[in-house]
């Protein structure tokens, strides 16, 4: 029996994760409890933690403070395998451009940088923003939640802010969409994406049963 | 090297079944829902719009419980249009699994519907939804009006400020139909499509018209948009969404093998 909590803190759709989990559990043929829930005590009892997120950071990181998920974010972060997602990893790092500048959680270096309305390829051709749709990403270093995942696998990817580190170290996949850019962050037992595994399809799921598969460790 | 250009199958669907028809008449049935949407995901196809196209109010229960099963074994972005009115609705088809609404007379209606619905649920689930006729004489410069009510009611509006002012709203994704060449399997309307992708930053997708896998090519190529969708030439077995990718790459376009 394995218990995943996926942190609902009002934003967007969490069913997909929540059902694309369920399936990978189904999958590998144990029982698999997936609560989508905002409760410190069931998130504490759970034994990995998806940090999910969609829409504006302004209102996500509001919610995020407003119901304590900062708190319980932290908690997890010092004992269990966590995977954020999308805005869920935006939210992780200092700061972010969007809505005029909105300080983040923090708990990773890096800020959140818009693309820019005028973005181009290396061919001078113009680039639409969001950058919506399935794009390569090239793993940069080894880790278990690649196991099985080919390198340069597709993902797909829907976002207009990207994040920014100086700790190349963290990097673990990287895209490209004008230049490359983080596609995916190892801390420790942190792994955060901006690509949506729940919704890319054979590369998404294999991440995800790694991720049910994972304690943590390097 | 980068992003995808994406193919798009669409399941128009009357209480429960896939149909397609000729200029929204002339309806044949296609199948399930679930069992077409499965298909094509693993077929390859990149994201999967789920059209209700008579959205009546007895029909809702079965439109949810569709989206809910093809969430369910489909792990693919699913679109869901047709009859999405309140930001309830919307609540509703994301919690059934849906990853983004199509939004159509509803924007034209009330286009502060739009602002409120990306606000609320952010731009990336927020596609508006435009029907076009080309309403200008074939010797004057092409201009595009828009239609609501499954391209029956006239508005008036010109398709390309509508859709300036719809992604100054807060829409993430245009999916942009011609209703001049829907069903007709005589290719896009590539000048309408390459007038509405310039003028906005966010995706297009082309839809209408599409007969054969050059149709596809030449939306990309001649028509700059995103993504493409087609029904009938999936749903009756004439190509697989495999053959169309593999058409397409051999003519230069970047797509998800």
């Amino acid at each position: 029996m394995s218990k995943i909590a996926v942190i609902d803190y009002g934003m967007g759709n969490l069913h997909s994760v929540a059902k694309a989990v369920e399936y990978v559990g189904r999958e590998l043929g144990e029982v698999t409890e997936v609560m989508v829930t905002a409760d410190a005590e069931k998130i504490a009892q759970a034994d990995r933690v998806i940090f999910p997120g969609v829409g504006a950071i302004r209102d996500c990181m509001a919610e995020i403070l407003r119901l304590n998920v900062d708190e319980i974010v932290a908690d997890a972060m010092k004992s269990k395998p966590v995977l954020a997602i999308c805005v869920g990893m935006q939210a992780l790092m200092q700061r972010s451009e969007e809505n005029h500048g909105v300080n983040c959680l923090g708990f990773l270096n890096g800020d959140v940088r818009f693309f820019g309305d005028k973005l181009k390829d290396a061919g001078g051709a113009r680039l639409k923003v969001p950058h919506m749709g399935w794009n390569k990403v090239k793993q940069t270093q080894p880790h278990p939640l690649w196991r099985d995942v080919p390198d340069e696998s597709r993902f797909y990817f829907v976002h207009s802010y990207y994040v920014h580190t100086q700790s190349s170290q963290m990097i673990a996949g990287v895209t490209n969409y004008g230049a490359d850019i983080v596609a995916a962050l190892a801390d420790n037992n942190i792994f955060a994406v901006q690509f949506h595994p729940e919704k890319s399809q054979t590369a998404g799921l294999t991440l995800l049963r790694n991720f049910l598969q994972w304690d943590g460790a390097l | 090297m980068g992003l995808a250009k994406r193919i798009i199958p669409c399941l128009d669907c009357d209480n429960g079944r896939v149909v397609k028809g000729v200029k929204f008449v002339d309806i044949r049935d296609a199948g399930d829902p679930v069992e077409i949407a499965k298909r094509y995901c693993d077929a390859g196809a990149d994201e999967i719009t789920f059209l209700d196209i008579t959205a009546s109010h007895e029909d809702r229960a079965t439109t949810i419980h569709t989206v809910e099963a093809i969430a369910g074994q489909v792990f693919i972005p699913l679109t869901v249009g047709g009859g999405i009115r309140t930001l309830d609705d919307i609540r509703t088809m994301l919690n059934a699994g849906a990853d983004k609404v199509a939004i159509n007379t509803a924007a034209v209606q009330n286009p502060e519907f739009v602002r409120q619905a990306a606000e609320r649920f952010g731009s990336q689930c927020i596609v508006v939804a435009v029907d076009t006729k080309q309403v200008s004489a074939l010797d004057a410069a092409p201009r595009w009006e828009i239609f609501t009510h499954g391209g029956r009611k006239a508005t008036g509006i010109d398709a390309i400020e509508w859709v300036k002012k719809m992604v100054a709203f807060g829409a993430g994704e245009i999916l942009l139909t011609s209703m001049d060449r829907d069903g007709t399997k005589t290719g896009f309307d590539l000048a309408l499509n390459k007038a509405v992708s310039s003028a906005v930053q966010v995706p297009i997708i082309a839809s209408g018209g599409v007969g054969n896998l050059q149709h596809l090519v030449e939306g990309v190529l001649e028509g700059e948009v995103d993504a493409v969708l087609a029904a009938s030439i999936f749903h009756f077995g004439e190509y697989s969404v495999q053959e169309a990718k593999e058409y397409m790459q051999a003519r230069g376009i970047e797509v998800r093998l």
